[in-house]
């Protein structure tokens, strides 16, 4: 079943063309990792998965529906995770306030929001001492790890992640890899851009290559298979 | 009944987030507040201290230090979701567009209510004003503060989408709240006891202002922000 399916997709970044006829079809469980050079279209390609650009032409569905839709669009963010540069937390809340309110955001009870919270804590090895502090307060690591955590609460069934190493050290990457490899094993399907090409590589069957707004490499609609 | 539930508590979850970051950052309380503080001393220069005078415009001048405060509650309150990919992340979290407005309106309607005590305080000690019907004066307060939120809200969003909140926002919000100003300032002017005017109609007015000004908020919001 795919996933992720693009057919001669265009998206427009303003009046420019960020992706040109893009064609790629990704199916549930893989692991695909996504590269090229800065400016290859790699965040757009992810925004416009998440569901976050409507796609200027060609068809776009991702997890059944068809993303020229807004209501499509929005029904499909909720069950994707897009980890982009910015952590996506506020500054001002504890670590705890902060995973609290994304899980609450998605709909979680109350209870189980608290629940997910500690296992996501724990996944990422997020310590009990920073529960309590403000996100302001946290190195880059931190918040990356934090920023992370919050969208493990949620439980998604597609995750895109942007250069996910970025920022972090070495137990913090391995933490990433483990995640990538239990999402997938839950059923998930991932989507990585990374310049951290032999990392990703050990986690990923398969590659794409980005340029200039296009996929580089391999049958069109597969995107590349090494 | 459970989606309005939902509505509900996602409602409270906005503003509850809102106000623990205002807790937090003390911006209202720290900055906010001294400078609506500050406005109604230099009317009082402005109008040489004269009690007779500054009684008899106590209202307007009330009004207008409400909303050029509110207009830096409102600002701030706007840049929450405009740092490090927050605005992204509510896009991405499923809550819906309704809920992050009327949550956002219900944590700077708090804000707004508590400046509008203080002013109120202001006026009486530093303008020598007395309170003539304290239930209208407390009625006409909520509901334009109410419809001042409502506004402030949506062109929040507005002025901070088009990437220039701080010098846009006055100038989209302050035309939407002229009539709300008239209304607010002629229901004050019955509730301090300086004109002869029939405040009660005057909230009426005001309340189908914030009624509309909510409807549209709430309707024009997702607009504004999930697309």
């Amino acid at each position: 079943m795919s996933v992720v399916e693009l057919r001669a997709a265009v998206a427009l970044l303003g009046r420019f063309p960020a992706l040109s006829g893009v064609d790629l079809t990704i199916h549930a469980g893989e692991t695909v990792l996504l590269r090229g050079p800065n400016g290859a279209g790699k965040t757009t390609l992810l925004h416009l998965c998440a569901g976050l650009l409507r796609p200027e032409s060609g068809g776009v569905r991702v997890l059944g529906h068809d993303l020229t839709g807004a209501a499509d669009r929005r029904s499909v963010r909720r069950r994707v995770a897009l980890l982009g540069h910015a952590t996506g937390l506020y500054d001002d809340l504890t670590v705890g306030e902060n995973l609290r309110f994304w899980a609450r955001a998605a709909g979680l009870s109350a209870a189980e929001a608290d629940r997910r919270t500690d296992e996501a804590r724990s996944r990422l090895e997020v310590p009990d001492r920073l529960v309590d502090q403000p996100v302001h307060t946290l190195s880059a690591g931190q918040r990356r790890r934090t920023s992370l955590a919050a969208l493990v609460v949620r439980r998604p069934e597609l995750w895109l992640l942007d250069e996910p190493h970025a920022g972090l050290d070495q137990t913090g990457r391995d933490l990433v890899d483990a995640l990538i490899g239990d999402a997938v094993a839950a059923g998930g399907t991932v989507v990585v851009s990374s310049h951290e090409l032999d990392r990703v590589a050990a986690l990923s069957p398969r590659t794409v290559t980005l340029a200039g707004g296009a996929v580089v490499d391999g049958p069109s609609g597969n995107g590349g298979i090494r | 009944m459970s989606v309005l539930r939902t509505v509900l508590g996602d409602i409270r979850l906005v503003a509850a987030r809102d106000l623990r970051i205002e807790v937090r950052s003390r911006v209202v309380l720290d900055q906010v507040l001294p400078f609506a503080v500050l406005v109604l001393v230099l009317f009082g220069f402005a109008l040489d201290a004269d009690h007779r005078t500054l009684r008899t415009f106590a209202p307007g001048l009330f009004w207008v230090t409400v909303l050029l405060s509110a207009l830096l509650a409102i600002g701030r309150s706007a840049s929450l979701d405009a740092t490090d990919g927050t605005g992204t992340s509510l896009r991405m979290s499923g809550l819906s567009p309704v809920a992050r407005y009327l949550g956002r309106t219900v944590a700077v309607l708090v804000q707004l209510l508590v400046l509008e005590v203080v002013l109120v305080g202001g006026i009486v000690v530093l303008y020598g004003v007395s309170v003539d019907d304290w239930l209208l004066l407390v009625v006409a307060g909520v509901v334009a503060g109410v419809a001042v939120a409502a506004a402030g809200t949506l062109y929040g969003a507005l002025a901070s989408g088009l990437g220039a909140r701080e010098t846009l926002l006055p100038i989209l919000v302050l035309p939407v709240l002229a009539p709300v100003l008239i209304g607010a300032t002629r229901a004050f002017d019955d509730a301090l006891g300086v004109a002869a005017v029939d405040g009660w109609a005057w909230t009426g007015l005001l309340a189908v202002a914030a009624l509309v000004l909510t409807v549209v908020g709430a309707s024009a919001h997702g607009a504004l922000v999930e697309d």
